[in-house]
């Protein structure tokens, strides 16, 4: 029972409460649920690492990664999402892991660029590339399900459900494993790496870890972006604007609780939708003033206004 | 219990906001009218020279279906379309594919769309195909110029339509230009975005070039700036260092002008002569700074090569436009303009055969299919790829500066048929280009 604590239980139900709604969803609601998903998976990458001190202007490199490896399958005749999204997680985590030798060695800053500067090789890479139809990027045709082959409306209630599935499963995961000693170190690295190494543990491997799982989360993001929107290219998959969307949706969401990522992209998701449609011309105005409106008055993310509600309740915990 | 009380308000919060959000959803279309979303460059460097233009020209046009003013031959067709008012939804094209297919989906499920008459870029156009299709939106693309759309991505287009000519098109014409007007020319070489359209317009110009100059060597030192960046210094050095006397190249918008700009300080007009492409969206813009001399074509028969068009429907536009907008309309108006016209037109006639009564998508579909319209500046004919592809006459020439008009005009003008510079139906434009362009009558 010490596993099953309020997040977990609100988790769930979040969870049964989506998987149901699923089915009676307007078709456009489910999209922007699906992305703000994909997109709320690679922020809670961001999370971990923002836990550890440390924030990454480069994630678009595994989200992108993950994407593309997920497509260019596609192009080989591979078509199901089960394979898709794990060759995409496998692909960002692998890269991560071998990036994660380098990068664990910086902080702040120099982190923070070193990453963008290595996403923008992939950008470069892709944008160059014919073959991956440089800035057009290619179509990702619709995929099965371990041999089930949804038409029409189908295909997003089932891919719907199989990123819900995967995604709680991973949030979850990330949760529970936030409250062991390894996860727990985060914060401790963020405080005092000296004191850290004192108490006989290494501040780098246990950045390398979590540098290895926001690398596999943002792959899974990118692979199921691709799937839901059919089309990868690479100024809406590797940038460095993706990477800001990325850090402005954690900013949002804030660091104080896992879930709070996938809401942080759902109103991320909803501003853009809403600011599009009204102001066509005007919209990145509208998402700019947004996040200087969180920063000003809700510095510490949307979840805030969840412990404020509670706050009146209990005192903080410190 | 006091967990499972609290995490309930959150969970009866974010049921109620599903329940608001999908609320919304039903009221769009209420109203008996045609929802027509039009997709255009509103933001970044594609706006200003081609975007804008290209959303005046169309509201023009429905403003004029929806009043029922537009001049014959459109005279006498009612309001609206097929009696139905047009409620436009202009939106924002940049951003790339995955963020325009993403907004198709929103704009199709969400807002209720009931055609889309609307992309300038091939990128776009090539990652919204397949998406219509399988949406079965039905989706009239004016302006996007990869042949590649019914060449490659889909064959059997059911839902999608593109009103006027592909790359192919301006390549030949462009090559049968330059053979007739610059025969003896040592070579050329060419500056062309690296992406779908300029990738084709290369392509196809060079194909064409081998067909009917096979003498002219071509340079091995093409350049490809990738699109919107802005920046040409290192390719206007390489252009300039070139022994090809001729450059050919289908920048456009801002990336034009940024080229044109770069290119006149460093003198490189003066040592090249350049042909563009898609060089009439800024011939006004411009004013005398437009590369005077340059050869230069409006992918068709439109903007400044339609300046002395004498007809009811091209006058009353220029008019319009002029007035409203204190410049004349440019390409991108012309060709926008005429997309909305297909669909005024396919939704009248469909209309018509079916008894008066608005008529569904299919029968709106069925009366585009190889339908022939009268576009402002020339007639289309829908007679390609299943009659999904239009075809219609080309016109390229001299840019020049007329002094007593002030303003530019184009001399030595020269006009191509439509089954002169498109590949005949059924055949795919590469390999007309490779097997010697058969069966073109011009």
């Amino acid at each position: 029972m010490r596993y099953i604590d309020k997040t977990v239980v609100g988790l769930t139900i979040a969870f049964l409460v989506l998987f149901i709604a699923d089915f009676f969803m307007a078709e456009w609601v489910r999209f922007i649920g699906l992305q703000s998903l994909a997109r709320g998976a690679v922020a809670l990458g961001l999370l971990v690492l923002w836990r550890t001190g440390l924030v990454s202007f480069g994630h678009a490199l595994y989200f992108g990664f993950g994407a593309y490896a997920a497509a260019m399958l596609t192009l080989i005749g591979y078509h199901d999402a089960f394979l898709l999204v794990f060759a995409g997680t496998l692909a960002a985590g692998v890269l991560a892991y071998l990036l994660g030798f380098l990068l664990r060695r910086y902080r702040a800053i120099f982190f923070a660029l070193l990453n963008m500067a290595f996403s923008m090789i992939l950008y470069g890479v892709i944008v160059k590339t014919e073959e991956l139809g440089s800035t057009d990027g290619f179509s990702v045709l619709t995929p099965t399900f371990l041999g089930y082959a949804p038409q029409g409306e189908a295909v997003q209630t089932t891919l719907f459900i199989f990123t819900l599935v995967f995604t709680y499963i991973i949030t979850v995961g990330v949760h529970l494993y936030m409250k062991t000693t390894l996860g727990g170190m985060s914060m401790a690295v963020r405080e005092n790496e000296i004191r850290v190494e004192y108490l006989g543990y290494s501040a780098e491997k246990v950045i390398h870890v979590k540098y290895v799982f926001s690398g596999l989360v943002a792959g899974f993001g990118g692979a199921i972006m691709a799937l839901a929107i059919g089309q990868v290219d690479p100024d809406s998959m590797a940038n460095w604007t993706v990477s800001g969307e990325f850090v402005f949706i954690t900013i949002l969401s804030g660091i104080g609780n896992v879930g709070a990522t996938y809401i942080g992209a759902l109103v991320f998701e909803l501003i853009r939708t809403y600011a599009f449609e009204y102001a066509p011309q005007f919209w990145q105005f509208i998402l700019g003033g947004s996040l200087l409106a969180i920063i000003m008055f809700l510095p510490d993310g949307i979840w805030s206004l969840f412990s404020r509600l509670r706050r009146s309740e209990k005192a903080p915990s410190p | 219990m006091k967990i499972l009380r609290k995490s309930g308000r959150a969970t009866l919060l974010a049921t109620g906001l599903a329940a608001a959000l999908g609320a919304t959803a039903g009221l769009a279309n209420a109203a008996e009218t045609v929802v027509m979303a039009v997709p255009t460059f509103l933001t970044g460097a594609g706006a200003p020279a081609f975007g804008v233009p290209a959303r005046n020209g169309a509201e023009i046009i429905i403003e004029a279906i929806n009043k029922g003013k537009l001049p014959a031959p459109y005279n006498n067709s009612g309001k609206g379309l097929a009696g139905r008012q047009i409620q436009a939804l202009i939106y924002d094209e940049s951003g790339g594919g995955v963020k325009q297919v993403a907004e198709f989906r929103n704009k199709v499920q969400k807002q209720g769309v009931d055609l889309f008459v609307g992309y300038i870029s091939s990128g776009t156009c090539a990652a919204i195909t397949p998406v219509a299709e399988e949406l079965k939106m039905l989706t009239i693309f004016p302006i996007c110029g990869t042949p590649r759309i019914f060449e490659e991505i889909d064959k059997n287009p059911k839902y999608v339509f593109r009103t006027m000519g592909h790359a192919t098109a301006d390549g030949v014409a462009e090559a049968m230009y330059v053979k007739a007007n610059m025969p003896d020319v040592k070579g050329y070489t060419g500056i062309n975005q690296n992406y779908a359209w300029g990738q084709d317009s290369w392509r196809d110009f060079d194909l064409a070039m081998k067909q009917l100059m096979p003498n002219v060597p071509v340079s091995e030192k093409t350049q490809w700036p990738k699109i919107f960046s802005g920046q040409y210094g290192a390719e206007i050095s390489a252009l300039m260092l070139s022994k090809e006397p001729l450059v050919h190249s289908s920048l456009w918008g801002g990336d034009l002008e940024a080229f044109i700009f770069q290119g006149s300080a460093r003198g490189l007009f003066r040592k090249k002569k350049l042909l563009f492409s898609v060089a009439d969206t800024s011939v006004y813009r411009l004013g005398k700074k437009a590369p005077a001399g340059a050869i230069l074509g409006a992918r068709g028969p439109y903007g400044i090569f339609a300046a002395n068009v004498d007809t009811p429907l091209n006058k009353w536009f220029r008019k319009v436009y002029s007035d409203r907008y204190s410049t004349p309309p440019v390409g991108g108006s012309y060709q926008a303009a005429q997309g909305v016209l297909a669909a005024k037109y396919a939704y009248d006639k469909a209309a018509s055969m079916n008894g008066g009564k608005f008529p569904s998508k299919d029968q709106v579909i069925a009366a585009l299919e190889g339908a022939t319209f009268q576009g402002i500046a020339a007639k289309v004919h829908m007679n390609r790829s299943n009659g999904h592809q239009a075809a219609t006459k080309h016109m390229i020439g001299v840019l020049a500066w007329d002094k007593e008009a002030g303003g530019p005009i184009m001399t030595k003008v020269q006009e191509f048929g439509p089954d002169c510079v498109m590949p005949p139906p059924g055949v795919n434009g590469t390999e007309w280009l490779k097997g010697g362009m058969k069966g073109a009558k011009c």
